[in-house]
């Protein structure tokens, strides 16, 4: 009997992904408690709940950022603590984990306004701010959305909403000398439709022509590049019109009689109140008409759907292209609603993070909403710190920090959090008719 | 047998041809199915059954010929068309939506609405109606991904019927069934039958033909090439029809000369994908020179056994042991250069690298070896050799050695992954589905070259969902059943029925088989 | 009878009959004319004359020695680039990133290069060791996806155009930080790196002040190193592997997350020592700003090439001279030079779409050609010609 043991592979780890998460929890949680809250100054901050208004103490919460920190840093110690208890414990583990997560985004704040000078800062316009910057990509979700559940892969996102706002500020400055009016409303349907033509696009290069659809959304987003800041330098910049009127805010009244957050909530701009619609539309169609349905087949079975007699390759492009037309709607939110002007490569990745929202949410519409308003939260967050001027130290965390924010939070989400979340099945396969 | 000689076939098929890039899939083909009849097409792998059925059902246009729909003349454009004239079809690998539930995939595409809406309730009420009315049980509600295979045919057949589909079409339905579950089939058939609907039955299983059908019509190489009447054919004569040329459906093998225990297995455990326990208190001892094979139905742990035992899926308990050194948490690499050799069942995904060329696909485990490479630099020359002299010693049929592999014949792609691990020294041998969808003549030649290769006093352990194969091949065989091997027996003594028990419920003694 | 377009060994005759095998040739050629074509219209659409444009720009491309030069040079960076995507395409991943990679391999190299320690070296020394430098920080970049994927499965195209985007924004913080002072060049008014000293500069290859630099030559020194790693050795068999089969690649023994990790590795070191050599190079000194859109193109190029090693240097050069040359025809015509953009983006659509090529020219397929660029599901990669 020989005594050669043959190479062998490491051993599946008993110790899995959740306790991983747990354990770092732990550890953070024990940091902030002996080290963090420690240092921090004890002093008065405050969350406020509206913005100050001239002689009335705003709505706000006061609290002393040490024991803030403390109490959050036991808690993660117990949630770290749980999740290394055993397999009985598991669902506890999730929820206090799932609660720690949601108590990062606070705890940030608090630890940030500890470390400034201010005394405190707006919660309800932080959120409401999210919110707003989530719109770009919340849209951009939903346009995802409607590719890949039909099963057409659409890394092109950034360009269709590119495209869109460029051609939508040209029809602006040019009919309109972007001031408002008709002509901002008639621009933001050419930005749409623009959309709908880049998705048409898509459809045609990768569903009909069947080109690997990365290679196609590729050639989009370079086309959308070129061609967008071809337009600006040739007919947006001699026109001298670099900014203009972007749409006004509407009021929903009675909404906004609400007490402290009615008008922070309530009155916005039209794009932003259009995201809520669009989101709400996908998921009733996408779940409870038998068009959506389709869809939903398309992108898992395509050819099981062709052998009950249904055009697989027209409902692939119906849906890219409504992808498209949600798509332009984001677009415009860029040139004509966030500002009045066009710069180029305006989006600036909008487009991907719209997608790393997307399988945040493993393409469901709410869920990737979350995610998109994850996202936003983060930049809104870097603004906020920015504007309260973080220092450790003497070291002043430069704003290159905070603007990097959201991009390695999509990092985290898309690696850590969700590793292999499960696309439609035949997403990125390009499909091809029995003859 | 309630068809009247006179009527007017239901569906009748002149002159139909039909081509493919490089093949004639369907050549003058004339079909007819009678009212009422169970009508079998017979043939082998690639013989243009499926070709021709798929032209009946709208999902293919023949390039010449007419098809007729009780004396009319139709031409269907898709396979909406088809439904739409009353024809149903059960394809031989199933068209679910796994993700979706059995009423969404039955309502798929002839959607109950109440106004914009998907009335997922109607579909729901009608699913059991039909449910009832065919005798095919099955729960609505239940996720596709969920239900087993016998129950994922169920929802198939009521899917036609609730297009009120008055023709059936059924490819190879029998190929994932236990030999029970294929009786109750039969039931299911005739019952059908006996309720106004006429079959197309494709088979390649010549017992069942026999079992079943009313009229059999014989294709071979996109040809007709002619009708057996099931009152007098034999397993035989098809056979010869079917290929045309006397075969030999037995292998002609010499008994075993079993040495020495060289692959020993014991209280194995092994978990498939979603984590569930699929293979458990598995025990096996394999001898150098014999033939050991597993039958079973496909499902119970047939791919996650194999997969552990080369090294692909590291057990959670139980040792494996070749030649007495464990190799229980080996790599597939280490596990391959000890000696073992595997043929895995899907050779398109696992055994072969379709745009490689048959060269580097004879080498693909052993291209960083000498002398097919010095260190890291790869010789081409040694490869280019070892591969001419592979193609002739297994008789590879390919236009070259640099060809892709992918242009080559099911038969001769299959030919180069045994050419690949039988030219090695083995100690062990391990073969999953060996000839699944290959002509009678590949299967002869896989056949005896395994037969070979345990007469080198290899320990071969065959895996095979063909129970024809299972009991022409093996020396000693068990039954794989939910992840256990329940029962083993010497070859000669295997008995058909008993084993076919086994494979249906686990056990031999027939009582709540619920199969 | 004829050998089929895919025969992946160069014996010596058959690699003779590659190169007289014009067909995979005219695709890519018919598709520069059809965008040329197209983008006469947008200039049509501008009101400017499209012969009098496309004449400057080539005369921009390659009218005089001095341009011809500036052409080749400015090529440099993207034929690095496009190797580090290409390679990746090889094993099925798609990388994204190599703006990053670029951007990080130049500012280690710019950095390492301004180490006291080295300063007084021969050119000899410092020289591979600034580029070695930048293959480090390349590397070390690429080696953040690679990992991610090979552990958790992270889609490679997110993660890297995030990374993207994070490099930029720490590098321009880096470079541009007055307080405290890290990388910043105080004696410069633009925010740019301390210069590399003499002996660190890779030579000129021509006098009078053009960006062509010797590193040219090391680019195509790495098009052959790819080539043989991938055509001749046996990681290079596994990569391939990988790339057109990854489960079989896994049921051969490969194994594969080791593989990817070192692909990625590979790819960000490419694109690293690129980088490293255009700061040596041309400048002597990193100014963020200035490999904007070198990533994206490199992708471009890369697919133009079909992942071939060699025809990335026709396609790179072709890329880069058109941007040098496109400044000449704003010049003289007022056009902008994005119009060259289009035009490149449209010659990526028509090669990719190949078909529609094909069509209009009257181009048939051979028969055994693979063009699984064209059909191949998402994560395969692009087998085909060397």
């Amino acid at each position: 009997m020989t005594t050669v043991t043959l190479t062998t592979r490491r051993s599946a780890p008993r110790f899995g992904r959740l306790q991983t998460i747990g354990l770092l929890y732990g550890i953070f949680g024990g940091l902030l408690v002996a080290y963090v809250a420690p240092n921090l100054e004890s002093a008065d901050k405050s969350f406020a709940f509206e913005p100050p208004k001239p002689g009335s103490v705003p709505a706000s919460l006061t609290f002393d950022p040490r024991t803030v920190v403390f109490a959050t840093g036991v808690f993660f110690v117990l949630a770290g603590v749980v999740s290394l208890l055993g397999p009985r414990y598991e669902r506890w583990s999730r929820a206090a984990l799932l609660v720690s997560t949601i108590l990062l985004a606070p705890l940030f704040v608090v630890l940030a306004l500890a470390l400034s000078e201010s005394g405190g800062t707006n919660v309800v316009q932080l959120l409401v701010e999210s919110l707003r910057l989530g719109t770009p990509y919340a849209l951009g979700a939903m346009a995802g959305l409607w590719c890949e559940r039909s099963g057409v892969v659409n890394i092109g996102i950034e360009g269709m909403m590119l495209a869109s706002a460029g051609v939508g500020f040209t029809f602006y400055a040019v009919l309109g000398d972007a001031s408002g009016g008709g002509w901002l409303w008639f621009s933001i349907g050419a930005a749409i439709i623009t959309g709908g033509l880049v998705g048409l696009l898509h459809a045609v290069v990768s569903v009909s022509f069947r080109v690997n659809q990365i290679i196609s959304g590729v050639v989009i987003n370079l086309l959308a590049l070129g061609f967008t800041s071809f337009l600006r330098s040739q007919v947006i910049v001699p026109r001298g019109i670099s900014t203009g009127e972007s749409t006004s805010a509407i009021s929903l009244w009675p909404l906004t009689e609400i007490p402290v957050i009615g008008e922070q909530v309530f009155e916005a701009k039209p794009i932003f109140f259009a995201m809520f619609v669009v989101v709400t539309l996908t998921s009733l169609v996408l779940f409870f008409t038998p068009w959506g349905l389709r869809v939903r087949s398309c992108g898992e079975n395509p050819h099981a759907v062709e052998t009950l007699g249904i055009n697989v390759i027209k409902i692939r492009y119906q849906a890219v292209i409504l992808g498209g037309l949600i798509a332009g709607l984001g677009g415009a939110w860029f040139s004509m609603e966030s500002t009045g002007g066009f710069q180029e490569n305006m989006t600036g990745g909008a487009g991907f993070i719209a997608l790393a929202a997307l399988i945040f949410g493993r393409w469901r519409p709410w869920p990737a909403f979350a995610g998109a308003m994850l996202f936003g939260f983060s930049r809104a967050l870097g603004t906020r710190l920015q504007i309260l001027n973080v220092e450790v130290g003497d070291f002043s965390i430069p704003s290159e920090f905070w603007q990097s924010l959201p991009y390695v939070v999509t990092i985290v989400v898309v690696a850590g959090a969700i590793g292999r979340a499960i696309p439609p099945a035949a997403d990125g396969l390009p499909y091809e008719r029995s003859k | 047998m309630t068809a009247d000689a006179d009527a007017v076939p239901v569906i009748a098929a002149h002159g139909i041809t039909k081509r493919f890039p490089g093949v004639l899939a369907n050549e003058a083909v004339d079909f007819q199915l009678k009212q009422g009849e169970i009508h079998c097409l017979l043939g082998e792998n690639g013989a243009g059954k499926s070709t021709l059925v798929n032209i009946l059902f709208g999902l293919y246009q023949p390039d010449e010929g007419e098809l007729y729909l009780r004396g009319e003349r139709v031409r269907f454009t898709s396979s909406s068309d088809a439904i739409a004239h009353g024809i149903g079809m059960v394809h031989q690998h199933f068209q679910l939506i796994p993700v979706l539930t059995v009423a969404e995939n039955i309502v798929l595409g002839a959607e109950p609405r109440s106004g914009l809406r998907l009335d997922l309730r109607s579909a729901r009420i009608r699913v059991e109606e039909l449910s009832r009315q065919y005798g095919l049980e099955i729960d609505p509600g239940e996720q596709v991904e969920n239900l087993s295979v016998g129950e994922q045919q169920r929802v198939e057949l009521i899917k036609a019927l609730y297009r009120d589909a008055e023709i059936l079409i059924l490819d190879e339905p029998t190929a994932v069934l236990t030999p029970g579950e294929v009786d109750e089939f039969f039931d299911v058939v005739r019952s059908l039958v006996a309720q106004g609907k006429s079959i197309v039955f494709i088979t390649h299983k010549l017992r069942e033909v026999i079992a079943v059908a009313d009229r059999i019509t014989v294709m071979r190489d996109g040809r007709v090439v002619g009708s057996a009447d099931p009152a007098s054919a034999t397993p035989q004569s098809l056979a010869t029809l079917m290929v045309g040329r006397d075969v030999i459906l037995q292998i002609d093998k010499q008994p075993a000369h079993p040495g020495a225990v060289r692959l020993t297995v014991s209280g194995l455990e092994v978990l498939d994908d979603r984590g569930s326990t699929t293979v458990s208190n598995f025990d096996l001892e394999v001898r150098g020179g014999e033939i050991f094979g597993i039958a079973g139905v496909e499902g119970n742990g047939q791919r996650e056994l194999v997969e552990a035992l080369t090294g692909m899926r590291p057990p959670v308990g139980g040792h494996v042991e070749i030649d007495g050194v464990d190799s229980t948490m080996a790599t597939p690499r280490a596990i391959s250069e000890h000696g073992v050799g595997h043929v895995p069942e899907d050779r398109n995904k696992h055994g072969l690298i379709g745009a490689f060329t048959v060269a580097d696909n004879l080498v693909l485990n052993s291209y960083y070896r000498k002398p097919f490479a010095r260190g890291f630099v790869r010789r081409q020359r040694a490869v280019e050799e070892q591969a001419t002299s592979l193609v002739e010693r297994y008789d590879i049929r390919t236009p070259g050695i640099l060809i892709p592999a992918e242009h080559l014949s099911g038969g001769n792609q299959q030919k180069v992954i045994i050419a690949r691990e039988l030219s090695r020294e083995l100690r062990v041998l391990v073969v999953a589905q060996p000839t699944r969808g290959l002509d009678v003549g590949s299967i002869e030649f896989i056949h005896r070259r395994i037969v070979e290769i345990r007469d080198q006093g290899v320990a071969v352990l065959l895996v095979s969902a063909e129970l024809d194969e299972v009991l022409s091949l093996s020396d000693r065989i068990g039954v794989l059943y939910r992840g256990q091997l329940v029962g083993q027996y010497d070859g000669a003594q295997a008995s058909r029925d008993e084993i076919g028990l086994l494979m249906a419920c686990g056990t031999t003694e027939p009582q709540a088989a619920t199969g | 009878m004829t050998l089929p377009a895919t025969d992946e060994h160069n014996g010596g005759h058959k690699f003779v009959r590659r190169y007289f095998d014009l067909q995979p040739v005219l695709v890519p050629i018919c598709a520069i004319g059809l965008a040329f074509a197209i983008g006469s219209v947008v200039i049509l659409a501008v009101g400017e004359n499209p012969i009098e444009a496309y004449t400057e720009l080539l005369k921009g491309m390659f009218g005089s020695k001095d341009r011809i030069a500036a052409s080749l040079g400015r090529s440099t960076p993207y034929i690095g680039a496009a190797l580090s995507v290409a390679f990746a395409f090889r094993a099925g991943l798609f990388n994204i990133g190599v703006e990053g990679q670029l951007l990080i391999g130049a500012t280690v190299a710019a950095w390492v290069g301004t180490w006291s320690m080295i300063g007084d070296s021969p050119g000899i020394v410092i020289i591979p060791i600034v580029l070695l430098a930048g293959v480090a920080g390349g590397g070390l970049y690429g080696a953040i996806p690679g990992v991610l994927k090979a552990r958790t499965g992270a889609h490679e195209v997110i993660v890297t155009i995030m990374l993207n985007s994070i490099a930029v924004f720490y590098v321009r913080w880096l470079v541009g930080s007055q307080d405290p002072v890290i990388l910043r060049d105080m004696n410069a008014s633009r925010p740019q790196t301390a210069p590399l000293p003499d002996a660190a500069r890779l030579p000129e290859l021509v006098s009078g002040g053009q960006p062509l630099h010797f590193g040219f030559f090391l680019m195509l020194g790495l098009c052959v190193l790819v080539w043989f790693v991938l055509q001749r050795t046996t990681t290079g068999f596994e990569v391939r592997m990988i790339g057109a089969n990854a489960p079989a690649a896994r049921y051969a023994g490969v194994r594969v997350n080791r593989v990817i990790v070192l692909v990625m590795v590979s790819a960000g070191a490419l694109a690293g020592i690129a980088g490293a050599s255009e700061v040596s190079g041309t400048t002597g000194f990193l100014l963020p700003g200035v490999f904007l859109a070198v990533g994206f193109d490199s992708i471009a190029i890369a697919l133009l090439a079909r992942a071939n090693s060699f025809a990335i240097v026709p396609a790179a050069i072709l890329w880069g001279s058109m941007l040098a040359g496109a400044p000449l025809m704003q010049q003289e015509t007022g056009l902008s030079i994005d119009l060259v953009r289009i035009i490149q983006a449209l010659v990526l659509l028509f090669v990719a779409a190949d078909v529609i090529v094909r069509t209009i020219f009257r181009i048939r397929k051979r028969e055994i050609e693979l063009g699984p660029m064209a059909e191949a599901p998402v994560s395969a990669a692009l087998g085909g010609t060397p």
